[in-house]
C-alpha cells in the first residue's frame, strides 16, 4: 500500500463517521472567530437555542473592522468612530460574553489580525484541524495544521458541533526546488506558483508546499506561502513538520509544555507526508527562476517579474482569457507592453496576514532606511499584524525607520487590505500592496492593486515606481 | 432553509470569469450583522456608478446601464449564467445571502470555487456545473433572444430550454437531498452526538495537549 500525505494523515485522525456518498464528519480541534463573519452564526445559535459544543476550542479577536489610527484606538471600543463597525466589534465582544469564546477584543495588547495572532499566541499547534469564516485560514497550515476557511453557516455549524461535514480533497505538491536567489521572498514565491497553476489550479486540492527552497524559508515565511494557497483555488495549504515548526511553536503562551510537550513533540515529528505518498498532481518550480512579481491586472494569477512588461492581450490564444485580460487592463488603466516599472503608483500598503509579521517588518525597514517616501507616492501605511508585532518592531526602532522616511506607522488590523475601515485607496489610484487580492475595488472604490513582496513594497515607496529592490543597496 | 425544487425563469447572463465574492458583494455591506437585505448591493461597484454605502437608499443612485442587472430585458431574472471559477476569493457567505436576496436561486457556470460552492447549499442556491461548450451555447441563445428562460429540476437533473431540448446536469446525491428537503446541518450532524463524544473521549487521551 502507498504511503499517506501529511493531509491523509491529519484527515484521517480527525474521521469522527462516514456519513456516507463521500461526505465525512470531521473534529475540528480550533475555531477562529472574527466580527464580520460571526454575528449571524451566533445569531443562529440563539434562535435555535444551541450552545457551542465546546467553548474553549474557540478563539475570537476583532480584526477586520477596526481603525489603524492611534487617535481611534485610544479608546478601545467606543473610539471607532464608523457606528456600524462598532456595532459589530460590540456584537462580537457581547457574543463571545454569552457563549464562554475567549476574545482577544481591540484594547488587548495581543490583538490582532486573527492569522497573525493565532500562531504567535500558540494557539495554532501541529496537526490540528482548523477553521475560521476566513478563507485565509489557510496561513495556519504552515505549522502543519489542517485549517480552511468556512463560510457563516458552518461557524455556527462548528460552534454547535465541533465537526464539519466535508468530502475529502485530493492531494496536490507543490514543489519548489533549489535556492530563492538573494532578495526574492515567500511572497514572490507564492505568487510565482499562482501565475503558473492559476487562480483555479488548486480547485478541490490540499496543496503540500514542499521541496528544499520551502525548507528553506522561516515559519513566517511559510505561513505567507500557505496564506496564498486560497489564492490558488485550494482551502488549505500545509507544510511538513520541521524543527523550525517545533522551535517556532516552543514556550509560546497557549502552546503546551513539560510533559505533555514531549508528547506533543513526538506525535508532530509524524507530521509528513511519507517518502512513497502518492499525489493526485505534483508541480515543480526550480527557485532560481523566480524574480520579484509584481501584479498586473485584476486577479492574483495575472502577474509577472518586475523586469518584465505587461502582456498583450491580442497574443493570448484563448478566447475567454483573453477577454478576462482586456478586461483587467481596462480597469487597471494601464496599456498592452507597459513595463511593469513603469506604472503610475500613488499610495503602498504594508501589511494583512500575507505579510504583516515581523520578518516583513524587517524586510521593508532595511529597504526604506536612509531613504524618503517618494513625492508622488500620496500616502505610505505600514500596519504591523498584531499588538506584539508592533511592540517588537518599535523594540528594534523599525517604526522610526518608517516614520523618519515618511511612512505611517499605525495599529494593527486588516487595514487596507480589504479597506472595511477608512484605510481605502481613492478611485482609480494605483497601490502597491503586500496583500493577497488585486480585485476590483478590494482596497477602495475603483481602487487598483499591485500584489508585492514587502521589500518590494518598501522599494515602491522610496522610489515612487516598482523596481527590481535588488537592484538597491539594502542596510 | 428554503428548499429547492424547481425553477424557472429569465436567465441573467454575467460574462465574465473569476467572479469573485468582492465583486459579489464589496465589504462596506459586510458590516450589517443580519443575513438578509444584501439583495440592493449585489454586483454594486459594476451596477452602480457611485460608491455604495451600508443601510443607504439605492433608489436613487445612478445606475450602470450596460451592466447587464439593469438592462430591461433581464428584469425579473432568477437564474444567473457565467464563467469559471465563479465566486472565487473571499469565504463571505453575504454572497450567496445577496444572490438570494436578490431572486437568484440558481447559478450556471463550468466551475465555481470551493467555500462559496458549498455555502450555496447552505442557502437553498443550486449551483449547476456544465460544460464549458455548453455554458457557451447558453450564453449565446440568451443573447440572441430576448426574454430566454430556462426551466431547471432539480429532482429530474435536468435543465429545459425554450424550444424543448433537455440538458442533463450531475449532483452529488447527499447534496440534492440537502436542497429538495430543506435540510438543517446541524440537526443531521448532531444526530450523530453518541460519535462525536466517542471520538472526542478517545482524541483527548491520545493528544491531552490539545484539550488542556
Ligand atoms: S488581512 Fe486581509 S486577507 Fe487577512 S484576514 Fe484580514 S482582510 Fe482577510
Amino acid at each position: 500500500m502507498a504511503g499517506k500525505t501529511l493531509y491523509d494523515k491529519i484527515w484521517e485522525t480527525h474521521l469522527v463517521k462516514d456519513l456516507g456518498g463521500g461526505t465525512e464528519l470531521i473534529y475540528i480541534d480550533l475555531q477562529y472567530i472574527h466580527e464580520v463573519t460571526s454575528p449571524q452564526a451566533f445569531e443562529g445559535l440563539r434562535l435555535s437555542k444551541r450552545k457551542p459544543w465546546r467553548s474553549e476550542a474557540n478563539m475570537a479577536t476583532p480584526d477586520h473592522n477596526v481603525p489603524t489610527t492611534l487617535s481611534e484606538r485610544e479608546q478601545g471600543v467606543e473610539g471607532i468612530v464608523d457606528p456600524v463597525a462598532r456595532i459589530q466589534v460590540k456584537s462580537l465582544d457581547a457574543n463571545c460574553d454569552e457563549f464562554g469564546i475567549n476574545e482577544f477584543t481591540i484594547d488587548d495588547p495581543r490583538h490582532g489580525i486573527v492569522h497573525v495572532i493565532g500562531p504567535e499566541q500558540g494557539r495554532t499547534l501541529p496537526g490540528m484541524t482548523i477553521v475560521c469564516g476566513d478563507s485565509h485560514t489557510s496561513t495556519h497550515g504552515a505549522l502543519g495544521a489542517l485549517a480552511q476557511g468556512i463560510g457563516t453557516s458552518e461557524v455556527e455549524h462548528v460552534l454547535a458541533t465541533q465537526c464539519l461535514q466535508q468530502k475529502k480533497a485530493k492531494n496536490m505538491l507543490i514543489k519548489v526546488n533549489g535556492e530563492l536567489s538573494s532578495g526574492v521572498t515567500a511572497k514572490d514565491m507564492v505568487l510565482a506558483i499562482i501565475g503558473e497553476i492559476g487562480t483555479a489550479g488548486g480547485t478541490g486540492y490540499t496543496i503540500e508546499f514542499g521541496g528544499d527552497a520551502i525548507k528553506a524559508l522561516s515559519v513566517e515565511g511559510r505561513m505567507t506561502v500557505c496564506n496564498m494557497a486560497i489564492e490558488a483555488g485550494a482551502r488549505a495549504g500545509l507544510v511538513a513538520v520541521d524543527d523550525k515548526t517545533i522551535d517556532y511553536v516552543k514556550g509560546r503562551p497557549f502552546a503546551p509544555s513539560g510533559e505533555l510537550w514531549d508528547q506533543a513533540v513526538a506525535r508532530w515529528h509524524q507530521l509528513h507526508s511519507d517518502d512513497d505518498a502518492v499525489f493526485d498532481k505534483v508541480v515543480e518550480l526550480e527557485a532560481a527562476d523566480i524574480e520579484p512579481q509584481v501584479s498586473w491586472g485584476t486577479s492574483p494569477e495575472m502577474v509577472v517579474s518586475v523586469n518584465a512588461v505587461v502582456p498583450d492581450p491580442a497574443l493570448v490564444e484563448n478566447e475567454s482569457k483573453r477577454a478576462n485580460y482586456q478586461e483587467a487592463l481596462k480597469y487597471m488603466d494601464i496599456a498592452p507592453n507597459t513595463p511593469i516599472q513603469e506604472i503610475k503608483l500613488d499610495r503602498v500598503f504594508i501589511g494583512s496576514c500575507t505579510n504583516s509579521r515581523i520578518e516583513d517588518l524587517r524586510a521593508a525597514a532595511a529597504v526604506v532606511k536612509g531613504r524618503k517616501v517618494a513625492d508622488n507616492i500620496k500616502e505610505a501605511l505600514v500596519v504591523p499584524g498584531s499588538g506584539l508585532v508592533k511592540a517588537q518592531a518599535e523594540q528594534e526602532g523599525l517604526d522610526k525607520i518608517f516614520t523618519e522616511a515618511g511612512l505611517q506607522w499605525r495599529e494593527p488590523g486588516c487595514s487596507m487590505c480589504l479597506a472595511m475601515n477608512a484605510d481605502q485607496l481613492g478611485e482609480g489610484e494605483h497601490c502597491a500592496s503586500t496583500s493577497n487580492r488585486n480585485f476590483e475595488g478590494r482596497q477602495g472604490f475603483g481602487g487598483r492593486t499591485h500584489l508585492v513582496s514587502p521589500a518590494m513594497a518598501a522599494a515602491a515607496a522610496v522610489t515612487g515606481h516598482f523596481i527590481d529592490v535588488r537592484t538597491l543597496s539594502v542596510s | 432553509m428554503r428548499k429547492f425544487s424547481n425553477e424557472q425563469g429569465i436567465v441573467i447572463p454575467l460574462d465574465r470569469a473569476n467572479v469573485d465574492t468582492d465583486y459579489i458583494i464589496p465589504k462596506q455591506f459586510l458590516k450589517s450583522i443580519k443575513r438578509t437585505g444584501f439583495g440592493k448591493n449585489l454586483f454594486d461597484e459594476a451596477r452602480y456608478l457611485d460608491k455604495g454605502l451600508p443601510d443607504e437608499d439605492c433608489s436613487n443612485r445612478p445606475l450602470n446601464t450596460d451592466f447587464v442587472l439593469n438592462q430591461q430585458r433581464y428584469q425579473g431574472g432568477n437564474i444567473l449564467l457565467s464563467r469559471e471559477n465563479f465566486g472565487c476569493g473571499s469565504s463571505r457567505e453575504h454572497a450567496p445571502w445577496a444572490l438570494d436576496d436578490y431572486g437568484i436561486h440558481c447559478i450556471i457556470a463550468p466551475s465555481y470555487a470551493d467555500i462559496f460552492f458549498n455555502n450555496c447549499f447552505k442557502n437553498g442556491i443550486l449551483p449547476v456545473v456544465l460544460k464549458e461548450e455548453i455554458v457557451e451555447v447558453l450564453f449565446q441563445e440568451v443573447f440572441e433572444n430576448e426574454g430566454y428562460e430556462l426551466e431547471v429540476d432539480l429532482l429530474a437533473q435536468s435543465i429545459t430550454k425554450p424550444d424543448g431540448s433537455v440538458i442533463a446536469f450531475n449532483i452529488e446525491e447527499a447534496r440534492k437531498n440537502v436542497l429538495l428537503n430543506g435540510l438543517d446541518d446541524i440537526s443531521m450532524t448532531l444526530q450523530h452526538a453518541d460519535d462525536i463524544n466517542a471520538f472526542e473521549t478517545r482524541w483527548q487521551q491520545e493528544s491531552p495537549w490539545l484539550f488542556s
